[in-house]
């Protein structure tokens, strides 16, 4: 029991396996981004050489920052998507699922963003604390369609608070489904950061946002915290609205899936340039909001009166 | 070799530093990022705050003015980085030699800061970015050896 508990921690669904894929799926978003741009592109271990380098640099606690909090909020994005993945994971390919597992993992989903507000906050810098404060703004914005968006693939689903019920059928594979996909691709986008939504990092702007002040370990920690979310945020997309994967040929079925949805996020990423905060939340309140509430008006309508593909 | 140098050197984020240049270099800096030289297939990139870099660009003659911005970047970069003084300006002074408001090239006030900071000098006027790329891959190398 100890014996399989590790396992799932530190191999299989846990740690070892969201890190690997994640460097994997890290890699691809640098390559793709590199071959949009009509240039070469780093190496396959590019970002397993990044975070090797930053565990061995110099760690710095900046004058004026709030020590403790400096140093143990890296450790929340980990955590948090470390928990996401296991249960995603296995609600996918061993259909083991608990009542309100979804709600769970929406939970748990937006621990790193509120890493990065935390660490920006109290590392004691006037442009940190700004992009803690984009980040904060950022996410009141994309919460509301996303769990709108969530709410129809519970309704259309039949009211069943459990991944496994999502992952065995195509909730996209209606109108109401497809609308409501389209509306959680979008706050996915902004869940990860990537451009148009790269609101609070804003390289060119706030140099870095609430990562300004990290340096070495803490800053790698992040960089990890990123990695994973590249793998469990597609991987939750597939799950709810996708079909998921199973075992057996279902695996690579299901790998397919989430490179394609990698690839369309990527190249959102490359075809848009950054949005300022008030259209942020315009775009998400005004458009993605709507959208996943006609989404669910739909799937409610389509259940009452009995039509599958409303 | 340890895990700890398996990384730098394939992985140079570079911190871009104006000491008082005349822009030429800057715009030589750039265009190591451009499809043509694509300076990513190392690893590079540009961040924006010297606690992410491992290389430091210092381009231009080192003003007065410049002298003590450029020591706190210096102090705030976490170690090990190596200085890259980009340009003839940043290795020797070039034609700014013995003037009155330039206070000698980047190696002397690293100097001044710590005597083991690795600086590797890139001459050209402006270096061409091909010079840039090859600097910054046999700095890389340099430090590496020195960790060990």
């Amino acid at each position: 029991m100890v014996g399989r508990l590790v396992f799932d921690f530190f191999v299989f669904p846990g740690l070892f396996f969201t890190l690997g894929v994640g460097i994997l799926a890290s890699w691809l978003v640098r390559k793709v981004s590199a071959l949009v741009q009509w240039r070469v592109g780093p190496p396959l271990l590019q970002p397993a050489y990044d975070i090797a380098k930053l565990f061995g640099k110099e760690n710095i606690i900046p004058k004026g920052s709030s020590e403790w909090g400096f140093l143990i909020v890296p450790l929340l994005g980990p955590i948090g998507l470390l928990l996401a993945s296991i249960i995603l994971v296995k609600a996918n390919y061993l259909a083991t699922a608990f009542i309100g597992d979804v709600i769970v993992v929406l939970y748990l989903l937006v621990l790193p963003a509120l890493a990065v507000v935390l660490g920006g906050m109290s590392s004691g810098n006037p442009l940190s604390s700004l992009g803690a404060n984009r980040e904060l703004r950022l996410i009141a914005a994309y919460e509301l369609p996303l769990i709108l968006a969530v709410t129809t693939a519970i309704v259309k689903t039949g009211g069943g608070l459990r991944l496994a019920i999502f992952s065995s059928q195509w909730v996209a594979a209606s109108f109401s489904g497809a609308f409501a996909f389209i509306a959680a691709l979008l706050c996915i986008q902004a869940e990860l950061g990537f451009i148009p939504f790269d609101i609070s990092e804003a390289e060119t702007e706030i140099m870095g946002g609430p990562l300004i002040e990290y340096s070495g370990p803490l800053l790698g920690l992040f960089k990890i915290s990123h990695l994973m979310a590249l793998l469990v945020l597609p991987l939750f997309l597939i799950t709810v609205f996708l079909g998921g994967f199973s075992t057996g040929w279902g695996a690579l079925w299901g790998a397919i899936k989430y490179v394609l949805v990698l690839v369309v996020l990527i190249l959102i990423k490359n075809t848009n340039p950054r949005l300022r905060s008030d259209q942020a939340l315009k775009f998400f309140w005004y458009g993605a909001a709507p959208l996943g509430l006609i989404a669910l008006v739909l799937a409610v309508v389509g259940n009452l009166i009995g039509i599958a593909w409303l | 070799m340890t895990w700890t140098s398996w990384g730098i050197s394939k992985s140079p984020w570079l911190y871009h530093v104006s000491t008082g240049s005349c822009n030429n270099c800057d715009i030589e800096v750039v265009d190591c990022l451009t499809p043509k030289f694509d300076v990513e297939r190392f690893g590079g990139k540009l961040v924006g705050s010297p606690r992410h870099a491992d290389v430091l660009m210092a381009t231009g003659s080192m003003t007065r003015k410049s002298k003590p911005r450029f020591k706190r970047v210096l102090d705030a970069a976490a170690k090990p980085f190596i200085v890259a003084a980009v340009g003839t300006c940043a290795s020797s002074e070039g034609i700014f030699h013995d003037a009155y408001n330039c206070v000698g090239p980047v190696r002397k006030v690293t100097k001044d800061v710590d005597e083991e900071i690795l600086v590797v000098n890139i001459p050209g006027c402006p270096p061409r970015p091909e010079a840039i790329i090859e600097g910054l891959v046999n700095g890389l190398q340099k430090l590496k050896e020195v960790q060990q």
